[in-house]
């Protein structure tokens, strides 16, 4: 955990800002190219999320460094609605919006690590991890 | 009062602009405009100073100001050269006027800042509003050409139609698909559609989900629809993220999408190479003769 930095999410054009700073920190840690696309897909899915439901918020990005192991934590942060039931909104096609509903759980697959804490009426925070191998 | 300031800054009108020419040639040792040509940047500092002396002398912005600025836009003058001239100028007149009155106090000070201040600060906001206005103009004009060039649809073939996408798409790009394939396909009677997405950086949910209601709106209409230019890493994410795509037809090149285009409509590229040869042959003998 030595580098973090962060993209305020308010415009729609901002995740692709966002998208595009994830994709630079994860070649700079040495993914491939598979692997820079999950992460820019999940991080555009997290950022998306925040734009659609929340309004504002913001992507952050750490770089992980372990003893034999390096990866990239997003925490994606918004003072949002919340969300009233999280073990719904993991499960494949629910939608409120009229998309696929592949969201959440896609990005869940996409990457490592996946940690939500959400409460109705505060916001949603959700950690992914994805590490290198 | 107003009128004595005024009459001391135009009756020294030398004095200063030698002391303001001074000034700026210092600061040009050390920025920007290092690659304009000394004869060109002496020109420009004198019309800039003359042009901030005829609006101080008209007691407000004058025509030549507009002028002025506009040429120094088209030439691409950088805006900070404007402003920092102005600065100077503002030091420069305090600096003038105060050695020249016999009373210096304080509220004798103010008022002389409120004065070179009330000189100063219009011509600086017509410049900065001139300078953002043509930015804006810009942005504007190049808004239109990305949305020009954001959904184009080539007619390849009777019946064939392509659309190329390249670079992000977000829910507008989206909406200006769907209208333009739709439009496209019965404009140009066309049987099969490829949508090429090799340009594409990303795609997550949402585009995945555009693509699907354009698709599914073109076969509403009586089209087939084959989504062409899948690269490896995305067809990764797409499986990840739990996309079915099952409904049409995918290809991995633009190529291989065209050949079953072709096949979909009875047709197919043959070969004429064996003709060229006979052709060739038939050259060749004439320049043996």
């Amino acid at each position: 955990m030595d580098f973090q930095s962060c993209v305020n999410i308010q415009k729609e054009w901002d995740i692709v800002g966002a998208r595009q700073l994830g994709r630079d920190i994860s070649r700079k840690i040495g993914f491939g190219t598979v692997d820079q696309a999950r992460i820019a897909t999940a991080i555009s899915e997290l950022a998306r999320n925040i734009y659609l439901y929340a309004g504002t918020g913001k992507v952050c990005f750490e770089t992980l460094e372990d003893m034999n192991k390096k990866g990239i934590r997003i925490v994606a942060m918004d003072e949002g609605p919340g969300i009233q039931d999280i073990s719904q909104v993991m499960e494949d096609g629910f939608t409120t919006s009229g998309g696929l509903g592949a969201g959440l759980p896609g990005v869940k697959r996409l990457m490592d690590e996946f940690d939500i804490i959400s409460h109705v009426g505060e916001g949603t925070e959700i950690k992914v991890v994805k590490w290198l191998r | 009062m107003d009128e004595r300031l005024k009459n001391v800054v135009l009756e020294h009108s030398d004095d200063i602009v030698n002391m303001w020419l001074k000034e700026v040639d210092a600061h040009k040792k050390n920025d920007y405009t290092s690659t304009i040509s000394e004869e060109m940047f002496e020109n420009t500092n004198r019309e800039f100073v003359n042009v901030i002396f005829s609006s101080i002398e008209k007691q407000g912005l004058s025509s030549d100001l507009d002028d002025f600025s506009e040429r120094l836009i088209n030439l691409g003058w950088p805006l900070s050269y404007l402003t920092d001239g102005m600065q100077v100028f503002r030091r420069v007149v305090t600096d003038f006027i105060l050695k020249q009155s016999e009373k210096v106090n304080s509220d004798h000070f103010s008022e002389i800042l409120r004065e070179v201040d009330g000189w100063v600060d219009p011509i600086i906001n017509r410049l900065v509003n001139e300078y953002s206005g043509s930015w804006e103009h810009i942005v504007s004009l190049q808004r239109v050409a990305l949305q020009e060039l954001s959904a184009p649809l080539i007619p390849v073939m009777d019946n064939i139609t392509i659309m190329p996408l390249i670079g992000t798409i977000d829910t507008e790009r989206a909406k200006l698909i769907m209208e333009n394939l739709l439009d496209g396909v019965i404009k140009h009677n066309a049987e099969v559609v490829l949508i090429d997405i090799t340009g594409v950086p990303v795609v997550d949910t949402m585009v995945a989900h555009h693509i699907i209601q354009a698709a599914e709106a073109v076969r509403l209409i009586g089209s087939r629809c084959i989504l062409v230019g899948i690269r490896p890493e995305i067809a990764q994410t797409i499986v990840n993220l739990g996309i079915d795509l099952g409904k049409f037809p995918t290809k991995s090149s633009l190529r291989k999408g065209f050949q079953s285009a072709l096949e979909l409509t009875n047709r197919r590229i043959e070969d004429t190479r064996s003709n060229d040869q006979d052709i060739e042959k038939l050259i060749d003998s004439l320049d043996g003769e």
